[in-house]
């Protein structure tokens, strides 16, 4: 290789000293800073120790752009922020005027060892080795192998208790054939004639006696009705079938990520899910008009049982909510 | 007795509106205050929705929609609408209160519809009960509104306002009217009491103070990832560069 290509080292640049190096005026000057700097992390201590103390934790001012603010709060939160800002801002002030700042250069050592240590090193090995009779006696050699390689598996089965499998529990919701609606909040029963045109309702289904209703339940079985102008409707004849006099009921739980899909406007008649923005048509039985949803909202089949209470006609066809591994996805 | 007056007030509207399509507009009707109404109605109101209220291709029918909606809509400034964008907003009312009461008894003689309330009708400091109110915002309200009454984004441009600072008895019409995009809260699935409770948690919410410095809009983790993302990294930026410059 010709000394043309190869690379020089370029050294270190002339050092330079610091004002703080050649005038003592500087130097104690940087000096007189970084105390002052310390000092005011202190007040900052006492200030926020004495805002804590005698500051009354119901007194508001009013501060432009802030607003109506709490004062001994914004007091804390100033004091904290002086005394731990100051402490760091004296020690970067010191490191960068006073302390040395001579560019010293260490060698990294060789990383091999000396020849002389791998050679003994290999030799202890095979004595020590032979003395422990490791060839001589495969039967510890086999099972030792087995038992370091079957160690692992322990810590991987115990994974299971993350948590109850799900089973079917994403599948099959609390609705079935003459389950009542209930309002949420109240668990009042409904009669088609309490929706107006343009009104909805949040529901639940009806409880039995001695459950109680849990977060995991109300996550799947929130539902949503509806009610438009029955000829508004643009469905198909067994769709239609599952309405009752323009009332229309959806799954609340969103097909992409599970979200609450509640924000109905009636005058477009679409809802639109907060979190990713997926927007159905409620006319098209909530077909994704816009968004990330993959899947329609499933509809629950509603009619009036004989007290004129709105009731399920059975339930979901298909599960709620977003897909998951297990999710039987054949009819929709 | 007023949550009863409301409540044959929300039925009588339920009847309303399941009656078919428009009707004849009432022309029996003598009183002084519905003729000043309807005067106001065609000079500033007619050419979007009809010479009898009928609707139009831009604008719905009022017919039945009562003297809640005018009230709402008039009452707020968000009719007649300033250009025809995306939404009505809250704007300075065009007409005055008078006005704005012939406009509504003008629209209530056309159908029956739910009559508009004052806020002195609305007693919520009595019969409503904040953490019922919570509860029912939480599940009715909140995912349109915020689930701190601040509003929130919808479709195409569209949103729901800021509840913050709206006095009870609209937002009380809006619920039983369901104005622009906003369905309607049917007395019989949120009853007035229940109403009053919704009026009484948005005061309570709208009340309640800032303990720890700016709100940033009582939003959540969007102003405050955006201000730490902004003048915090900033901050750090600045100190970085501070930390790696050569001192002199």
């Amino acid at each position: 290789m010709s000394n043309i290509e190869r690379f020089q080292n370029p050294g270190l640049p002339e050092h330079v000293h610091r004002k703080a190096d050649t005038d003592p005026k500087a130097a104690k000057r940087a000096e007189q800073q970084v105390a002052v700097l310390f000092l005011l992390s202190a007040l900052g201590t006492v200030g926020t120790i004495a805002a804590y103390i005698f500051i009354k934790s119901d007194v508001y001012i009013f501060i432009p752009i802030l607003g109506s603010t709490n004062v001994q709060q914004m007091s804390l939160g100033i004091g904290l922020t002086v005394a731990t800002l100051c402490i760091g801002l004296g020690a970067i002030q010191w490191a960068k005027k006073l302390m040395p700042d001579t560019e010293v250069i260490q060698e990294r050592h060789e990383l091999r060892s000396e020849d002389q240590d791998r050679a003994d090193f290999i030799e202890t090995f095979k004595e020590r080795g032979g003395e422990a009779g490791i060839a001589r006696r495969p039967l510890i050699k086999r099972t030792l192998g087995l038992a370091l390689g079957v160690v692992g598996l322990s810590p991987l089965v115990l994974l299971r208790d993350l948590g109850p499998l799900p089973k079917k529990f994403f599948e099959t919701t609390n609705w079935s054939s003459g389950t009542r609606l209930v309002l949420d909040p109240g668990g009042a029963y409904i009669k088609p004639s309490d929706l107006e045109v343009g009104a909805v309702a949040q529901v639940l289904p009806e409880l039995k006696k001695g459950e109680e209703r849990t977060l995991e339940n109300v996550g799947k079985d929130a539902v949503l009705l509806i009610r438009l102008r029955p000829e508004d409707f643009n469905l198909d004849p067994e769709r239609l079938a599952w309405t009752y006099n323009g009332i229309i009921a959806f799954s609340k739980i969103c097909t992409h990520m599970g979200c609450a899909v509640a924000l109905y406007e009636q005058q477009t008649h679409h809802l639109l899910c907060p979190c990713h923005q997926s927007t159905f048509d409620v006319t098209r039985a909530a077909k994704v008009v816009f968004g990330p949803a993959a899947r329609p909202l499933p509809q629950l089949a509603i009619s009036v049982d004989s007290e004129g209470y709105l009731v399920a006609k059975q339930g979901f066809t298909v599960p709620v909510g977003p897909s998951y591994w297990e999710r039987n996805s054949s009819n929709g | 007795m007023v949550v009863a007056a409301l409540f044959t007030i929300g039925t009588a509207f339920g009847m309303a509106s399941a009656l078919p399509g428009a009707q004849p507009a009432a022309t029996s009707s003598t009183s002084p205050l519905v003729s000043q109404g309807k005067a106001i109605f065609l000079r500033g109101c007619s050419s979007c929705h009809g010479l009898n209220a009928e609707g139009g291709a831009i604008a719905p029918s009022l017919i039945g929609v009562g003297a809640a909606a005018v009230d709402f809509q008039v009452g707020t400034g968000r009719m007649p609408m300033a250009d025809m964008s995306q939404q009505a907003m809250r704007k300075k009312p065009v007409y005055n209160a008078d006005e704005t009461a012939a406009l509504a008894a003008y629209v209530a003689s056309l159908a029956p519809g739910p009559a508009s309330v004052t806020s002195e009708s609305l007693n919520w400091q009595r019969d409503g009960n904040i953490a019922q109110g919570g509860q029912l915002f939480r599940t009715n309200c909140a995912m349109c509104h915020n689930f701190a009454g601040q509003g929130g984004a919808l479709t195409n441009g569209k949103y729901a306002p800021s509840l913050m600072g709206v006095e009870p008895k609209y937002v009380y019409e809006a619920l039983i009217t369901g104005p622009q995009s906003m369905p309607k809260f049917s007395d019989t699935t949120i009853t007035p009491q229940e109403k009053l409770s919704l009026i009484a948690w948005l005061q309570s919410a709208n009340q309640e103070k800032n303990l720890g410095g700016a709100s940033l809009g009582r939003v959540g983790p969007v102003t405050e990832g955006l201000l730490v993302w902004t003048l915090g990294l900033g901050l750090l930026i600045g100190i970085a560069v501070w930390l790696a410059m050569k001192a002199r």
